[in-house]
């Protein structure tokens, strides 16, 4: 036994057993490399502050643009070298509006449903549609406003009301495109209301409406807030179901019924052309893009700052 | 004791997690093969004191130590020490079996090729085996998932692939809480049969294990009026169970205690 | 004031019926908006069948009786016929434009096939109707294809289906009874495999990183919130980026001309190259983040088994926590893919091409993927050219459904595991 203990040792390479540290250079190497894998995203945002930045400066730089005018210009016509922003904002703005005027009540009702009424079978099986709900590519979303929430929206309103390209239609659909996004962050929100809550409401006699919308609602109101906020900033960036639906063509209007292009419509089409490097457009097109961003992200930055105070007051 | 028996020894060792003290000084010689057994109520520091022996503290970021483990003459936490190469020497078996999902000569030869083991693998693992008294039970599966075990044969399991690469120490961390009374019995006589060539340190909360199991005990306690742990006595364990020289040890072991 | 139990009670409203039937009218409520979710997914894809099937008068331009050679018709005569076929009826110019884009000999019979009808013979579609209408309002296709073919008296009125295992394996045309997707798909593999070469090894790497080496420092805290940002920035911007980096400051290498590999058609960075990596920027954050979640999902215990054993940080890695991930990353990868391939803005500004009618060659070819085809074919202003959308739909939503279920396969062998 002792022998083959001896022979079993020296099988191992022992000749350093002190405990003395050792250098190890593949691993110091491959952490290196992960680290950097890591800090590749830092590289990704500085490269879209930076190619935003400059080349939207460049836009600003030229002498038919002027910053004042740029953000309170009424008026999106390029080749006349009139650059107002508000026509294009307006637009995004207003079918932001129409889906979040879908989106909100429909996804909260939504959550609220599977969070405290549904059964687990119904649960299981709703879920899983809400997920490939989310999952469709947004230019499916684009066809299905241009070729069947449009024409229903004509024969409802009447054809002289409605134009073919119109800014309700991208909405509305929209809305149903950010609704599983709403419902499922809010549902989050809801689970997370501790059991004793609503032992306490059901304890004190009451009903479990009373329950569901005077408790767990109002203790849930800022993870609901986060996920509406999100909502807005994902509609915001939203580009194909306006490019295909929302209309080709600035257009300073709040009727939902008429076309105007929004900023991520107004990309699109510019960057679909020829577009050559240079060209005020091209420029144009970043200084657009860094407003998208900026917005975007400070939603986005808010709505993480609301959730977190929210787990704060749970765990 | 004589100063060449002992192969791990404390000088005034602190262990903190943040500024939150756990243990405190802690001075005491662990014996070279034979049983050290670690007692005393829940939450007195019992794990971390065993986990300080090989480094395992440091994969929870914040703890940190005060003053000294003296293993094969140097201090475990001097800055040049490497905490792979302690693990390597001193090995560890967990409270709750934890074998890699992956087959039972695997979990066996693992450890022994990232080490660089220059022998015949199969060798190894018949030998590991059969002294971690397995062998029989599972040498005709041995390349099905370790997870298809029972939980007592799991932890065997676990101590087969500690002793494959041949620690000094083996460091257990009440391997047996998690395990029914027969499955508790085997994991003991294991033990007996190991001591011969092994140091092992045993946390343990179950005092008969202590008793009837390990050569010396060191007895663990809350210090009065905080909630840091430490040994309040070290000894043979005959002693310490039938004569302890600590009137709360005396206490605890005839069950008096809380 | 001394009150009696009775008088306390009566201060209370007995109103329980009225609350509980307010509860149950708010059941009802949520139960049909949730059923109108669900309704709405439902009219989608319905729409989109409903546009793929259904009764059109076609005509063609030429009579094809004319081009007939030895009395083959001409979906019997060979290569060399066809191409016979061709120089004799195009001008001489066109005719040699086409060998330039791509040498006759070079091409496939069937290639050429779909050139002589969409050169010679130009199919065209008179009307078309969709699925619904050509079933429950025959009649009147009845009575407007009697009025047509009094114009047009080779025009024929067929039920067809837009989808078929011919329009899947013809390329892109501008003729509509010619056009396929095969160059759309592709077009859209050659540009996921590039995404996924690129964001899956940069995604893994660093979310190990994240997981298993990063300490709770300032660095790795702002890489990590940075990170979680990026998954917020709207698509169309990461087409912007693209354009600016991949396609403008690196154009020697997207072109492919550092390489010497210049694509004859393209010459610019309006690659393939870009479009993937554009994506890859694209869905990297999803990577990350769900690598996170999966490597974050190993026990720690196995963990602690490893060092316990002396092993070092990365045999801990690579041997028990990746292969104990993997499922989980996989999954990750399938909805960051699945992302990827329904993309269409950022490709619009990065530079698809509308019209090209070859198969990518390499990574510096120009490019086309199937949600831009389906932009392009959505947005034309002839009707008929939706129901060739919906057919792209239909292909890309059965390819991301099984894409999907690959992933609820993965997902559930992970589950079953621990």
């Amino acid at each position: 036994m002792k022998n083959n203990e001896n022979k079993l040792s020296d099988s191992f390479s022992r000749q350093n057993t002190t405990l003395k540290k050792r250098r190890r250079w593949s691993e110091s190497l491959i952490q290196g490399s992960l680290f950097l894998a890591g800090f590749f995203s830092i590289l990704t945002t500085a490269g879209i502050i930076f190619t935003l930045g400059k080349e939207a400066l460049l836009f600003f730089q030229k002498p038919e643009v002027k910053l004042f005018e740029f953000l309170t210009g009424t008026a999106w016509q390029p080749h006349i070298n009139q650059f107002g922003i508000l026509p294009l904002a307006t637009s995004t703005l207003l079918t932001t509006a129409v889906a979040m005027l879908i989106a909100i009540p429909l996804g909260l009702t939504v959550a609220v449903f599977l969070s405290e009424y549904a059964s687990r079978k119904v649960r299981n099986f709703l879920k899983p549609i809400l997920e490939v709900l989310a999952g469709i590519p947004t230019i499916v979303y684009g066809y299905f406003a241009l070729t069947f929430i449009t024409p229903l929206l004509r024969e409802i309103f009447g054809k002289d009301v409605v134009n073919i390209y119109n800014t309700g239609s991208a909405g509305l659909v929209m809305g149903i495109l950010i609704l599983p996004l709403i419902a499922s962050i809010s549902e989050d929100a809801l689970a997370a209301v501790p059991r004793s809550l609503r032992e306490a409401g059901y304890g004190l006699g009451a009903t479990k409406f009373e329950v569901v919308f005077k408790i767990v609602l109002p203790a849930a109101l800022s993870g609901i807030s986060a996920a509406i906020i999100l909502g807005i900033s994902r509609a915001i960036g939203e580009t194909m179901i306006v490019a295909v639906a929302a209309g080709a063509g600035p257009n300073l209007t709040l009727n939902p019924f008429k076309g105007a292009e929004t900023m991520t419509g107004h990309i699109v089409r510019i960057s679909g052309g020829d577009l050559s490097y240079d060209s005020i457009d091209y420029d144009s097109i970043f200084a657009l893009g860094l407003v998208l961003f900026l917005s975007t992200l400070l939603l986005n930055i808010i709505s993480q700052w609301i959730v977190k105070r929210f787990r704060e007051v749970y765990e | 004791m004589l100063q060449n028996d002992v192969i791990l020894e404390t000088h005034d060792l602190k262990i903190y997690y943040g500024d939150f003290k756990a243990v405190t000084d802690v001075n005491i010689q662990i014996p070279q093969k034979r049983i050290t057994s670690i007692i005393g109520p829940s939450g007195c520091g019992k794990s971390t004191l065993l986990r300080a022996f090989n480094r395992m503290n440091e994969l929870v970021p914040s703890s940190h130590i005060e003053g000294e483990i003296i293993f094969d003459g140097k201090n475990l936490y001097d800055r040049d020490v490497d905490p792979v190469q302690v693990r390597y020497r001193i090995g560890m078996v967990f409270q709750r079996p934890n074998p890699f999902p992956k087959s039972i000569y695997e979990n066996v030869a693992w450890a022994a090729r990232i080490h660089g083991y220059k022998g015949s693998l199969d060798e190894l693992v018949e030998t590991t085996l059969i002294k971690a008294a397995l062998w029989d039970e599972v040498k005709d599966i041995l390349k099905q998932s370790a997870l298809s075990l029972s939980g007592g044969q799991q932890q065997r399991l676990c101590v087969a692939r500690a002793l494959a690469i041949q620690p000094e120490v083996i460091l257990m961390d009440e391997p047996a809480s998690a395990l029914d009374p027969i499955a508790t019995l085997k994991i003991e006589e294991l033990m007996q049969s190991l001591k011969e060539n092994y140091t092992i340190v045993i946390v343990t909360h179950n005092m008969q294990q202590a008793a009837r199991a390990s050569d010396y005990t060191a007895m663990m306690m809350l210090v009065e009026g905080t909630r840091s742990g430490t040994v309040i006595e070290f000894d043979e364990t005959n002693k310490v169970f039938t004569r302890p020289g600590d009137k709360r040890t005396e206490d605890y072991v005839t069950g008096r205690f809380g | 004031m001394i009150r009696t139990a009775k008088d306390t009670k009566s201060l209370f409203e007995n109103n329980l019926a009225l609350r509980t039937n307010q509860g149950k009218t708010w059941h009802v409520i949520f139960l049909l908006v949730t059923i109108l979710a669900i309704v709405s997914l439902t009219l989608l894809i319905v729409n989109i069948v409903d546009s793929v099937f259904g009764y059109v008068v076609i005509n063609t331009k030429v009579d094809p009786a004319t081009l007939m050679v030895d009395g083959l018709a001409l979906e019997d005569q060979t290569k060399a016929q066809l191409t016979e076929a061709l120089r004799m009826n195009l001008s001489s110019g066109a005719f040699n434009k086409l060998n330039t884009e791509k040498d006759f000999g070079d091409r496939t019979r069937n290639e050429i096939l779909a050139l002589v009808e969409e050169r010679i013979l130009k199919y065209e579609v008179l009307e078309s109707w969709s699925l619904a209408d050509s079933l429950f309002r025959k009649n009147s296709v009845i009575d407007e294809y009697s009025k047509l073919v009094i114009e047009n008296p080779r025009a024929t009125l067929k039920f067809i289906s837009w989808l078929t295992w011919d329009r899947l394996v013809r390329p892109q045309s501008s003729e509509i009874v010619t056009a396929g997707i095969r160059t759309a798909i592709l077009g859209s593999l050659w540009t996921i495999i590039i995404t996924i070469l690129f964001a899956f090894p940069l995604g893994v790497g660093a979310a190990i990183y994240l997981e298993e080496y990063a300490s709770d420092n300032w660095v790795n805290r702002v890489i990590q919130t940075n990170i979680n940002n990026l998954a917020g920035v709207p698509s169309i911007v990461y087409g912007i980026l693209g354009l600016a980096i991949f396609v403008r400051a690196l154009e020697p290498l997207t072109s492919g001309s550092i390489f010497g590999l210049v694509d004859p058609t393209t010459a610019n960075g309006r690659t393939i190259l870009s479009a993937g990596l554009t994506l890859g920027l694209l869905v990297l954050p999803l990577i990350i983040i769900n690598s996170q979640e999966a490597i974050r999902a190993v026990p720690q215990s196995l963990r602690h088994a490893g060092y316990g054993l002396g092993a070092t940080k990365w045999q801990v890695t690579w041997s028990h926590v990746l292969p104990n991930a993997i499922p989980g990353i996989l999954t990750g990868l399938i909805l960051a893919v699945s992302r990827a391939i329904g993309e269409t803005a950022p490709l619009v500004v990065v530079g698809a091409s509308t019209a090209i009618s070859f198969d990518p060659t390499s990574a510096f070819s120009k490019f086309t993927t199937l949600p831009i085809q389906i932009y392009q074919w959505t947005a034309r202003p002839q009707p008929e050219w939706q129901h060739l959308a919906g057919a792209a739909i239909l292909v890309l939503l059965v390819l991301l459904l099984g894409l999907n279920a690959v992933a609820i396969v993965l997902r559930n062998k992970l589950s079953r595991k621990y």
